[in-house]
């Protein structure tokens, strides 16, 4: 188990060195001078010039690669010039808030999506088929950021039933104390139901609205999945044998249909943790996505190779566990194949 | 667990839970009552506006934390506003001054301290002007403005006494101590967490403030939120009426009218005009809109290639752009136009100011057949994409009424990151932009947009000697000689038009009824001093 664990680790060695590559060349190629943005209104040639300077571009490529590979060994990941603040800091600040809200928005989604999935399959062709059909169209053809807009006119505008779409917190309810960084489980690990609740009530917006978006692909995911395993023999076998359909269902078909469904889980995730950048932005979210997108914006090179790089990171992560889920579900799935 | 206990603690917590809301919602509403929200769309990134890309926001912050030596009068704007008066300067740190052709020299307040309770003295506001003119970049050069360069000409003469020498006689040296860039910070406290290779304690002072100003910064959260207080201790003013003021990120415009309209926030500038048209009509919220000083929206032209280098070919443009359809279906009538006044002659010693085009197609053609383009010509049109929301509709309705005359254009998109690095080189043929200055003086403007030194801002690369000679004087006079030059540069400009006037937009601001003592600025920032909220 061990052995596997650091070989898998040790594919994803060339690909992260590859990504540390790309963004520092990505950044450096798109059009645009950091120098000359943040120089100000009134800048000079001399102004931007003595800018370049201070912030070192003014070295060239290789040597700026390799002060960016020396500091990146020393955990630093250089300092933001839109915030001011390091880099490493404001991720690790930032992430737990887009983890948080990920985390909630795929627990919606699969909440919903499963039992949809399966009953769908169970009984095809009647209205809850064509129920998850509506659901799951309607969920990829609406884009992320129009549907939080629309949330966040009927639910905080006209009904007034949700809370400001103003970030994590109500802005005269303070913050929990830092222990995971989750607001929702540090506010209940120090038992502050004040917090707790309204930390609740900023997040369900922005995660149903996200939830939305990726129900469908689970949801069609698992019927589809459903419906050729309950087509397989061994399910006419286990319903010949006179096996109660809750148990032929459960037990038999839905465990074997799961497979693509975590897999499918998986890309959702990534794939969400891409669509928080705009659900962010509408919500005002102290992410990692706005952070990234702010960065971009502004040709502010530091954030923007800490943001790729820890998503890079995440996704090698999030691989892994994927592939281990696989063994635990299906022992056919052998982790050393 | 056994029934009755169960029974017991659930009875025991959910009267907790009715209970409890009631206090909560008590202590909410209290502080709500103290604090002014403000809502808006990006972060500051410095406390320190000598900060290397220090942002407007930052400049908000600073001017709020720190003191000045002096600050500018208030006089009523046409509307009934507060509005800064740029004629007047008054005390601030120093409590009177005496101004002598080769040097000023200030009075200290002597009971003034900065936050951690250390007497400002005038070794502090000298460490804090040789900060100023030593870092470089932004600061640096905004202090050249008005002729202060040296730290020689900064003199601490005694704890409450301090003299600046003049470099020359630069009418723009007083004014420019009153703008955001020369604060007085604690010295001491900066040089505690100085550094041998940061001397001048940049790194600390992006999150920390070293200062004495009329409120405090309470929470620092990048690119979230600030939370100020009030100095109880401040003595360079009156003191400020607001208690805390919060300043919220909220990225989405919608959202920010959303938390006005239903009076979770309490102000809020950065709405697209369309909304702010809608709000001035609404009965909820006030709405102030005041015509940024020096400031206009312009289509400019490269005279220093093909085509636009043709002066005929250039009017023809200026009388082809739908000028009253931008006003219109662009700006939502929140601006003041530039275009349709009588002539193309000066009007007195004000910048910026109506020029004799409108839009008239017969006479564009005519000049375009004068110019010998009568075939017609393509060119790119660039705008910057930082500010698609008012630039990407003009440059469309510019194109349109271009191709009317023959002017076939393709419009060039800029991200806003480039911008400023297309403008360096030059070499775009037309753009849409826009410029504003902080000094509300006509050669002011005309020295940064105008002038052959080719700054930045002049993005035509116009250059006429006679022009900076007009230009040159205006900056060293007064009198009927001051406005005589004036009016021949702005004559010129209007005649010539490397750029063609648009309009002249304005700053606006929407708050709840209740917030009142909003005082315009030149530095477009909000001044949480005067604010009342009742």
């Amino acid at each position: 188990m061990l052995k596997l664990l650091l070989s898998r680790l040790a594919t994803a060695v060339p690909s992260v060195v590859g990504v540390l590559i790309v963004t520092f060349m990505l950044t450096r190629l798109l059009p645009g001078d950091p120098a000359a943005y943040f120089a100000g209104l009134a800048a000079s040639p001399q102004a931007i010039a003595e800018v370049r300077t201070k912030l070192g571009l003014d070295k060239s490529l290789p040597e700026q690669f390799v002060a960016y590979i020396v500091d990146l060994a020393h955990g630093n990941l250089g300092n933001s010039l839109s915030t001011g603040q390091p880099v490493a800091a404001e991720i690790v600040n930032r992430l737990p808030a887009s983890a948080e809200l990920t985390l909630v928005a795929l627990f919606v989604a699969v909440a919903i999506a499963i039992p949809l999935g399966v009953l769908a399959a169970v009984k095809q062709g009647t209205w809850i088929d064509h129920l998850c059909r509506v659901v799951t169209t309607a969920g990829v053809s609406l884009p992320v950021f129009f549907t939080g807009l629309l949330l966040a006119y009927v639910f905080y505008y006209l009904l007034q039933i949700a809370p400001a779409p103003t970030g994590r917190l109500d802005v005269f309810i303070s913050a929990p104390p830092d222990i995971t960084g989750f607001y929702l489980v540090d506010s209940l690990l120090t038992g502050n139901a004040e917090t707790f609740w309204s930390a609740l009530k900023q997040l369900a917006l922005p995660a149903i609205s996200m939830a939305i978006f990726s129900l469908a692909p689970l949801a069609r995911m698992t019927r589809g999945s459903m419906l050729a395993v309950l087509g397989s023999d061994f399910v006419r076998t286990a319903r010949a044998s006179g096996l109660s359909s809750r148990t032929v269902i459960f037990t038999y078909a839905f465990r074997n249909a799961v497979l693509p469904v975590i897999t499918t889980l998986g890309m959702v995730f990534s794939f969400l943790l891409g669509a928080n950048v705009l659900v962010e932005t509408v919500f005002a979210w102290p992410g990692i996505g706005l952070y990234a997108v702010n960065a971009l914006i502004t040709s502010d090179y530091a954030p923007v190779q800490g943001f790729v790089l820890t998503m890079a990171v995440l996704y090698v992560v999030l691989n892994l566990i994927i592939d281990l889920l696989y063994g635990l579900v299906d022992p056919r799935v052998r982790l050393d194949a | 667990m056994k029934r009755r206990t169960f029974f017991k603690t659930t009875v025991a917590a959910s009267a907790a839970a009715t209970a409890a809301p009631a206090i909560w919602s008590e202590a909410k509403a209290q502080a709500r009552n103290e604090t002014l929200l403000i809502v808006t769309e990006s972060p500051p990134n410095s406390q320190d506006i000598h900060g290397v890309g220090a942002n407007r926001p930052a400049y908000e912050v600073s001017w709020n934390t720190h003191d000045r030596l002096m600050t500018y009068g208030v006089k009523k704007d046409a509307n009934g506003n507060d509005h800064y008066d740029y004629t007047k300067l008054e005390p601030e740190l120093a409590t009177e001054w005496d101004l002598k052709p080769n040097s000023v020299t200030f009075k200290l307040r002597r009971d003034a301290k900065f936050h951690d309770g250390t007497p400002i003295t005038a070794k502090d506001v000298k460490w804090s002007f040789d900060r100023a003119v030593t870092v470089g970049g932004f600061p640096t050069f905004q202090m050249a403005a008005g002729s202060l360069q040296k730290p020689e000409q900064f003199v601490a003469v005694d704890d409450h006494t301090f003299r600046v020498d003049f470099l020359r006689a630069d009418k723009l040296t007083m004014p420019d101590i009153g703008v955001p860039v020369p604060v007085v910070m604690n010295s001491e406290l900066c040089k505690k967490n100085a550094t041998e290779k940061d001397p001048w304690a940049m790194e600390w002072c992006k999150n920390n403030h070293a200062s004495g100003g009329a409120y405090k910064v309470e929470k620092w959260q990048p690119s979230q939120e600030v939370v100020f207080v009030r100095n109880d201790d401040w003595k360079n003013g009156p003191l400020p009426k607001v208690r805390r003021v919060i300043q919220r990120i909220i990225p989405s415009a919608g959202n920010r009218r959303a938390l006005l309209e239903r009076g979770d926030a309490d102000l809020s500038f950065d709405l697209p005009s369309k909304d702010f048209a809608e709000l001035k009509k609404s009965p909820k919220l006030t709405v102030v809109g005041t015509p940024i000083e020096n400031a206009m929206m312009y289509v400019g032209m490269n005279v220093a290639t093909k085509p636009f280098d043709n002066e005929k070919l250039r009017q023809a443009v200026a009388w082809a752009i739908p000028y009253q359809q931008i006003m219109d279906t662009v700006m939502f009538g929140q601006a003041i136009p530039l275009f349709g006044g009588a002539d193309n002659k000066s009007k007195g010693s004000v910048w910026p100011q109506k020029d004799g085009y409108s839009t008239d197609l017969d006479k564009a053609k005519t000049l375009m057949a004068e110019a010998g383009y009568s075939n017609g010509l393509e060119t790119t049109l660039s705008f910057d994409l930082g500010a698609a929301s008012t630039n990407e509709p003009l440059a469309i309705l510019v194109q349109e009424n271009l191709a009317k005359i023959g002017i076939k254009t393709t419009i060039n998109k800029v991200p806003g990151a480039n911008w400023r690095a297309e403008l360096l080189k030059k070499s775009m043929p037309m753009i849409i932009n826009a410029f504003g200055g902080w000094l509300n003086y006509p050669e002011y403007f005309f020295y940064w947009c105008y002038h052959g030194q080719n700054a930045v801002f002049n993005t035509m690369s116009y250059k006429n000697p006679k022009m900076d000679a007009l230009i040159d004087k205006a900056r060293f006079t007064t009198g009927p000689e001051y406005d005589a030059a004036v009016k021949g540069f702005v004559d010129m400009a209007f005649e010539e038009v490397p750029r063609v006037p648009v309009f002249q937009p304005l700053l606006n601001v929407a708050m709840q009824k209740n917030v009142t003592g909003y005082r315009y600025w030149f530095h477009r920032q909000l001044d949480y001093r005067q604010l009342v909220k009742g």
